[in-house]
């Protein structure tokens, strides 16, 4: 084996380990930073790390709190499941039908744009002040990039690949299995890692806003009580959840294209 | 005017038309939404009602000062970051993921620190703008040819001519976009933390006309955000068209 | 009596450091030259021998690991000095200033006034053909003219020592000879010196009045071969009797440093 192929595994190693080096320093010194911070302003505004996750933990263990993320959760979880199935329909039939997608693309980006919280109202009157509001809410941030990057990776299938399929003599369903998919499949899950992220912000601002429940609700009420603690350490967790889950995907993400 | 926004004008109104149809049917009831020409003639006489003026001074003016914000300290930081490697590859994972935190998580400490005027709403317009400059500023430097950089130390340039004399100018288009993303984040920004928490500006008045029931405001100030959204978008895809078709690239 | 020489260079070598995934490279030398006054000099060699990083010692926009480089009796340091211009191979043109604007470019802060900046650029105009494209930018343009808009903006600054690094890489032959013929033209019309990198030896052996082979990586200038060619040449000069004698003496001696360069890369595979 060429000395060229080894030398570039190890170099794949020593860069994944200098990533992960990288990471736990900007970890470190956020932390850092926060602590520095806490003793500069005290008490009255801010929480420590450690304070924090001592009251995060203490969430955990309660029993009230559960209900709130089971809320949260459920509504995420559906509005994402939801935005995949719309997105990749919608993306798909864009990215094939060619009229239709030059026509509508443009404007699926202007809504990327919008300040879409002004819409929530709109769905609060349609759905009533359950959870399907906030479940249509999460659904809408989260189906524009699953719509957009699936019909660019349609739109850009290479016109050999579909020509191997036709030579090959592949019914519609093989050409889809074993041609179309794994084509499309790393910008798709592009547009479906976004499509997570932007989900949980739509859910959140949604439960900011008229619920009363979940964690979003949780942590308006924390500016009421003034509980700063609650406030940082919900922030906290969602902060580590949306980054932790991210992170994977990236990885994912990249190990997909990598094999393109 | 070409055949395609001739198409996409065709589905706005057909989207439209729909909605009358479904209102004036009864499809659609008036608690939930007035007819769309109902909103038209309510939009037109809530602006000269000048009843909005200031929460719309006080939303854009906001809205302003974010991405002002934003774009001074986005584009310096990356440009100080650009020469700085290893500070960089520290960042880039924070750079990488920052977009998939939710920002607005952050409101209620902001407000509890800061108290509920238009801090915490600035911040949090900047927060969420800050980073595409960064990044796509970032990106545009690292654009910039080797043979560009030789360029300008033939012609003896100092650091601060070369800097506005190459590297700003090349790398203006890929700034733009961030300028385009900064935008839309400074307006989602402020008008989010307007809504669902605060003393004044455009979504305020959405939120509590929503709380009190008064749709003749509430539709018509959505579409005002609409519109103001769309336009500053579509003015600023134009000018990054423009900028990008001069070089000869689409 | 033997006037001072425009360009010297003294034992000159160059170590590129390792980074930590890479060896340090020895790229050139070590390396003695002379440049005369209006000279043109041009430069072969097989391919990564170290003719670049030559031109960029010259010019200044590397510092040289030993050894000195002087021009014009001053040593040249870490930055260009001020009578240099440059002709990249890649190009190097300005895509968001239309044609005049890239070649005024130099101009802007030389503190010279208007209508004598404006006479320059003209007359670059003219001499480099481009008139009617004066209002074009870059992005309209073929390979071939944007290169002359960088020569173009090189010359407005009249320099008097004029690098190429295979300024006509990218174009064909045709276009090549009769930009070689341009060349020529500048040349006597500045009276500048000029030193030129190319891989195509007749170019070389056409242009020049001195032509240095440079050996394989760590390069060293092994052979010059002088052409004592009238100054007023140009491409016809192909048919002269002893123009077969130059280039095959060229060819002979880089056939062989080629060849080590190839086994080279052979060996490493």
């Amino acid at each position: 084996m060429s000395t060229a192929v080894v030398a570039s595994a190890a170099s794949g190693r020593a860069q994944r380990m200098q990533a992960i080096r990288n990471g736990m320093l900007l970890v470190v010194t956020i932390l850092l930073v926060w602590q520095g911070l806490y003793l500069w302003i005290g008490d009255i505004a801010l929480a420590s790390p450690l304070a924090t996750v001592r009251y995060a933990a203490r969430l955990l263990a309660s029993d009230t709190f559960y209900p709130h993320l089971r809320d949260t959760m459920i509504a995420f979880v559906a509005g994402y499941a939801l935005a995949v199935v719309l997105g990749l329909a919608i993306g798909f039939w864009l990215g094939f039908h060619r009229l239709s997608g030059e026509v509508m693309e443009p404007m699926v980006v202007a809504v990327y744009s919008l300040p879409k919280v002004t819409l929530y109202p709109i769905l609060l009157l349609a759905f009533g002040l359950g959870i399907s509001a906030k479940i249509a809410f999460g659904t809408l941030h989260g189906v524009i990039p699953i719509i957009l990057f699936t019909l660019a990776a349609v739109r850009n299938i290479k016109p050999i690949l579909l020509k191997t399929g036709r030579t090959l003599k592949l019914t519609p369903l093989q050409t889809v299995r074993s041609i179309l998919f794994p084509a499309t499949l790393p910008e798709i899950f592009t547009g479906l890692r976004v499509g997570f992220s932007l989900t949980l912000i739509g859910t959140l601002l949604a439960e900011m806003f008229a619920s009363q429940r979940g964690l979003g609700f949780l942590l308006m009420n924390g500016i009421g009580l003034h509980n700063v603690e609650m406030i940082m350490a919900i922030t906290l967790m969602i902060v580590v959840f949306a980054a932790a889950v991210s992170t994977l995907l990236l990885h994912i993400d990249h190990r997909l294209h990598q094999r393109l | 005017m070409t055949r395609l926004t001739i198409y996409r004008l065709l589905v706005v109104a057909a989207a439209i038309g729909t909605l009358e149809a479904l209102c004036l049917a009864g499809a659609i009831d008036r608690i939930t939404m007035q007819p769309p020409h109902e909103i038209a003639r309510d939009f037109v006489r809530l602006l000269a009602s000048g009843r909005m003026n200031g929460a719309i001074r006080k939303t854009l003016g906001n809205a302003a000062i974010a991405f002002g914000m934003a774009l001074a300290a986005g584009v310096s930081f990356a440009a100080l970051l650009h020469g700085m490697r290893a500070l960089r590859a520290t960042l880039d994972p924070l750079f990488a993921t920052y977009y998939a935190v939710p920002v607005f998580a952050f409101y209620p400490f902001l407000i509890v620190v800061f108290g509920l005027g238009d801090v915490p709403q600035v911040l949090i317009g900047f927060m969420l703008a800050v980073v595409a400059v960064i990044v796509n500023t970032l990106n545009g430097l690292d654009r910039v040819p080797r043979v560009l950089v030789k360029t300008a130390r033939v012609h003896r340039l100092g650091r601060l001519r070369m800097a506005t004399a190459i590297t700003l100018p090349f790398a203006a288009p890929y700034i733009l976009t961030g300028v385009k993303l900064a935008v839309a984040y400074a307006l989602i920004g402020v008008v989010g933390s307007e809504f669902i928490m605060s003393r004044g500006g455009l979504g305020y008045e959405i939120s509590f006309a929503y709380t009190n029931f008064e749709n003749a405001t509430m539709y018509p100030l959505i579409v005002l955000i609409l519109v103001i959204s769309i336009a500053l978008n579509a003015f600023l895809t134009a000018w990054e068209k423009r900028l990008l078709l001069r070089r000869g690239q689409r | 009596m033997t006037e001072a020489p425009h360009v010297t260079l003294r034992g000159v070598r160059k170590v590129f450091a390792g980074t930590g995934a890479t060896s340090p490279v020895d790229a050139l030398g070590p390396v003695d030259l002379d440049l005369a006054h209006g000279e043109f000099f041009a430069v072969v060699g097989p391919s990564g021998c170290g003719k670049s990083t030559l031109l960029e010692v010259i010019a200044g926009l590397t510092p040289v690991s030993e050894g000195t480089v002087a021009f014009e009796g001053k040593p040249v340091r870490g930055e260009v000095p001020d009578g240099v211009g440059v002709v990249f191979q890649e190009d190097a043109s300005l895509p968001w200033l239309d044609v005049t604007a890239n070649i005024a470019f130099g101009l802007r802060h030389s503190g010279l006034p208007a209508d004598e900046r404006e006479r320059r650029v003209r007359r670059a105009l003219e001499l480099m053909g481009l008139v009617d494209f004066a209002g074009s930018y870059p992005a309209q343009l073929s390979g071939g003219m944007r290169q002359r808009v960088c020569i173009a903006r090189t010359l407005v600054m009249e320099p008097r020592l004029i690098l190429l690094d295979e300024p006509f890489g990218a174009l064909d032959q045709q276009t090549r000879l009769l930009m070689g013929d341009e060349l020529l033209r500048l040349w006597r019309t500045t009276g500048a010196t000029v030193f030129l990198i190319t891989h195509a030896l007749d170019e070389a052996a056409m242009l020049a009045d001195r032509i240095g082979v440079m050996s394989a990586r760590p390069g060293r200038l092994i052979d010059a071969v002088e052409t004592r060619w009238p100054r007023d040449r140009d491409s016809r000069i192909v048919e002269h009797a002893e123009f077969g004698a130059v280039t095959a003496r060229l060819w002979k001696t880089l056939r062989e440093e080629s060849l080590k360069t190839l086994g080279a890369q052979m060996r490493s595979t």
